[in-house]
């Protein structure tokens, strides 16, 4: 075997996501890329840029916004879009809440990760997208790890994990009525560390929180939680100044910080290689409610 | 690192998903709240023991009822090697799911269950496995602490599956005897097996030798979309993104477009919008030609002095996956890549009996699940390889237009 023809699994994966990228921009009439200001979107743009090179990307940024982003997130969306040159659409939760007279999910840590997806399934409609395309990783969750890379929705954007069309070899079928919707997972099949030696093989920008940096937080159930203008203190709540990094960019309500010294990607992969908990348990506040929470959530037309 | 991706198949219970669970358990690749879930939900019985099947059946109905429903992906790797694992149900009903998760692997694990021997989905699963050209086969002989651990029953089942094995010419057949649920053969050696000589299966999957299956030879490039940027410093560029099937292409090379039949010179291979000088598969690349041609998607760019086959009518092998029948003489949609042309399935020839694994008559129509024989004519040109030439390039589906369904693998003969 002549090793100067050898792909590493670094590069398999990614040129299995570029093919995936460019299946998606042939066969659908409007696609969308959903990004949210992580890691695995902000991966997701950058092989979305290889993929289309030297073309633009051929279709838009969506972003749902839950109005409890970080800040730091918010700015380096905007950052990227405008250097990309890339339409970004953006969709308020809040707006949502408003016109359908939501009711906004109460407590101390007020997720509205539940209320995204009428946000999402509206803004589907708002502008006719037949597919969209999420950075979803299989190794993340039970209920992901069973979902195909096109994975069809019907119009209610549901989920039907009992009938999921065959799927075979890199063949993706992406045919369907008008009405319904493919979600499309490019990386489904790079686990979390894939992204960071990625990011780090491609010298890829990340925002700021996900390096260690100091902050004020309160501790809930183990984990370690921002303060911040939408979650505040108790009186039981000792707030502590803590070095801490993210290891996931959700909502500031649902997310929690990992107290950590790594300021450079060198040290955080260190520390993602050393760890015992996997990234949902380490950061989400969210996903402990009962085990299908996540393929419940699907079911009812989430990412 | 080298990448193995790999299946379980074999027929309901026999252990496939306690026997994934037992593997990332074993060799550590469970971290410490996916365990705390997994005995959450296990607390409920009464030895105390967990039901490692749940680590992969993440879905309710699946936990509900004890089976898996479809393929589950589980990442783990090793200081030796990267694994991707495809979890697949055993259930007939499923079938079209094991093939969904069998199609992109290059090893396949088959559980018997050691009191059970071989069974009628141990064959139709070998079946698929010896029509998708699995390189790498391991007979799991799961459930050894439930026959005593006895060597004549593992060796009487080492003996029937060779029969199947020659009958469907699989080759590289390992035998290894395990107990899933006590972990005996998976990460470490039994001691309760000790007339078993060979390795723990995952030692066997880390020293597996994979000949790297990538054909560098005969260059393949389908187009899959056309970028044009159309601004004014890239006026006239014109670039055919597509995944390198096979073969090398370099600057200079002369190539044909096929279908069309049309010749012209490689002016520039790009990676990322880079000129990288060649490319080969699989990468994903964009090629320029010197010439201006009408190029569309579904296009194929070969070497000029190495053709693969056109032509507008196909012998083929097909899976059939859907619940309505294949009917001859019915029209669908034949997905090959990023070409899809309309095909009639013009003639079955027969069957491949599950039980016999004999060539057979077929009586009415083809129902799910059967593997037939069949001639199809295409509306417009294929250009292809066969299955057994080029995997990626000899293999396609169809699709049912009126639903949207996949309803077909097929492999071109
Ligand atoms: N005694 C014994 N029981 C086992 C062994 N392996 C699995 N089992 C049991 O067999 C039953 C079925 O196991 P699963 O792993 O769910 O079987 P499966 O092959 O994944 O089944 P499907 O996915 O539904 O086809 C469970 O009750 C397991 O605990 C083994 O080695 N010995
Ligand atoms: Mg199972």
């Amino acid at each position: 075997m002549n090793n100067s023809h050898h792909l590493n699994y670094l590069e398999q994966l990614e040129s299995e996501s570029i093919h995936i990228f460019r299946e998606v921009a042939a066969q659908f009439e409007k696609p969308a890329l959903l990004f949210s200001g992580g890691k695995d979107s902000i991966t997701l743009v950058h092989l979305a840029r290889k993929a289309f090179a030297p073309g633009r990307i051929p279709f838009p940024l969506v972003h749902i916004d839950t109005g409890h982003n970080f800040p730091e997130a918010l700015d380096f969306r905007d950052a990227m879009a405008s250097q990309l040159g890339a339409t970004l659409v953006v969709r308020k939760v809040q707006d949502t809440i408003r016109q359908r007279s939501l009711t906004e999910p109460k407590g101390k840590f007020p997720s509205r990760n539940w209320l995204q997806t009428y946000t999402l399934l509206d803004t589907i409609e708002e502008f006719g997208f037949d597919c969209c395309i999420g950075g979803a990783r299989r190794d993340e969750e039970k209920a992901r790890a069973k979902e195909r890379i096109f994975s069809v929705r019907d119009e209610f954007g549901q989920w039907n994990p009992k009938l999921q069309r065959p799927e075979l070899w890199n063949i993706y079928n992406g045919k369907i009525h008008k009405g319904e919707n493919v979600r499309v997972f490019p990386i489904s099949n790079w686990t979390e560390l894939d992204i960071w030696n990625y990011i780090r093989k491609e010298n890829i920008d990340l925002p700021s929180i996900y390096f260690a940096h100091e902050r004020k937080v309160i501790q809930h159930e183990g984990q370690l939680v921002a303060i911040s203008e939408f979650v505040q203190p108790d009186e039981q709540d000792l707030v502590m100044t803590k070095k801490v990094r993210y290891r996931t960019v959700g909502d500031m309500t649902c997310t929690a910080a990992v107290e950590s010294t790594a300021e450079t990607l060198e040290e955080v992969i260190n520390e993602i290689v050393a760890t015992r908990i996997s990234e949902r348990g380490e950061t989400r506040i969210d996903d402990k409610v009962t085990e299908a929470a996540m393929e419940d959530r699907k079911k009812n037309g989430y990412f | 690192m080298d990448l193995l991706r790999f299946i379980t198949a074999g027929s309901v219970d026999d252990g496939k998903s306690t026997l994934i669970g037992r593997l990332l358990y074993d060799s550590k690749n469970i971290l410490i709240d996916q365990l705390e879930a997994l005995e959450k939900s296990t607390k409920n019985r009464t030895d105390g023991s967990v039901d490692l099947a749940l680590l992969t059946d993440g879905l309710r109905a699946e936990r509900e009822q004890g089976i898996t429903i479809d393929v589950a992906y589980r990442y783990f790797s090793t200081p030796k090697r990267k694994f991707i694992i495809a979890d697949a149900p055993g259930h007939v009903q499923y079938t079209r799911n094991m093939i969904t998760g069998a199609s992109n692997a290059s090893l396949i694990i088959i559980l018997i269950d050691a009191r059970q021997g071989v069974v009628e989905q141990t064959r139709r699963h070998s079946i698929i496995a010896s029509l998708l050209r699995i390189k790498h086969v391991v007979v799991a002989v799961n459930k050894m602490d439930l026959v005593e651990f006895s060597q004549d029953v593992f060796n009487d089942i080492v003996i029937d599956y060779n029969q199947v094995a020659a009958q469907l010419g699989l080759k590289n057949i390992t035998y290894i005897p395990m107990s899933a649920l006590d972990g005996d053969n998976i990460v470490d050696k039994s001691e309760r097996i000790a007339w078993y000589t060979g390795k723990p299966l995952l030692d066997f999957l880390e020293e597996v030798q994979l000949d790297d299956d990538v054909n560098l030879t005969d260059a393949r490039f389908q187009v899959q979309f056309v970028i044009r940027p159309q601004t004014e410093e890239l006026h006239d560029y014109r670039g055919y993104a597509g995944k390198v099937i096979s073969g090398i292409y370099k600057k200079g090379d002369k190539v044909t477009v096929l279908p069309q039949g049309i010749d012209s010179t490689i002016a520039s291979v790009e990676i990322a919008g880079e000129e990288t000088g060649e490319v080969f598969a699989p990468q994903s690349a964009v090629l320029q030609l010197a010439d201006d041609i009408d190029i569309s998607r579904g296009d194929t760019i070969v070497k000029s002095d190495n053709r693969p086959q056109v032509s507008n009518e196909l012998e083929v092998l097909l899976c059939w996956m859907d619940d309505k029948p294949l009917l001859t003489g019915n029209k669908y949609l034949l997905q090959h890549n990023s070409r899809v042309v309309r095909a009639i399935v013009k003639q079955v020839e027969y069957k491949i009996d599950v039980n016999t694994l004999q060539q057979q008559p077929v009586e009415g129509n083809v129902k799910l699940n059967e593997v037939v024989k069949a001639t199809l004519k295409t509306a417009a040109p294929l250009v292809y390889d066969s299955y057994e030439k080029l995997s990626e390039y000899g293999s396609a589906i169809l699709v049912d237009e009126t639903s949207n369904s996949t309803v077909a693998a097929v492999l071109i003969k």
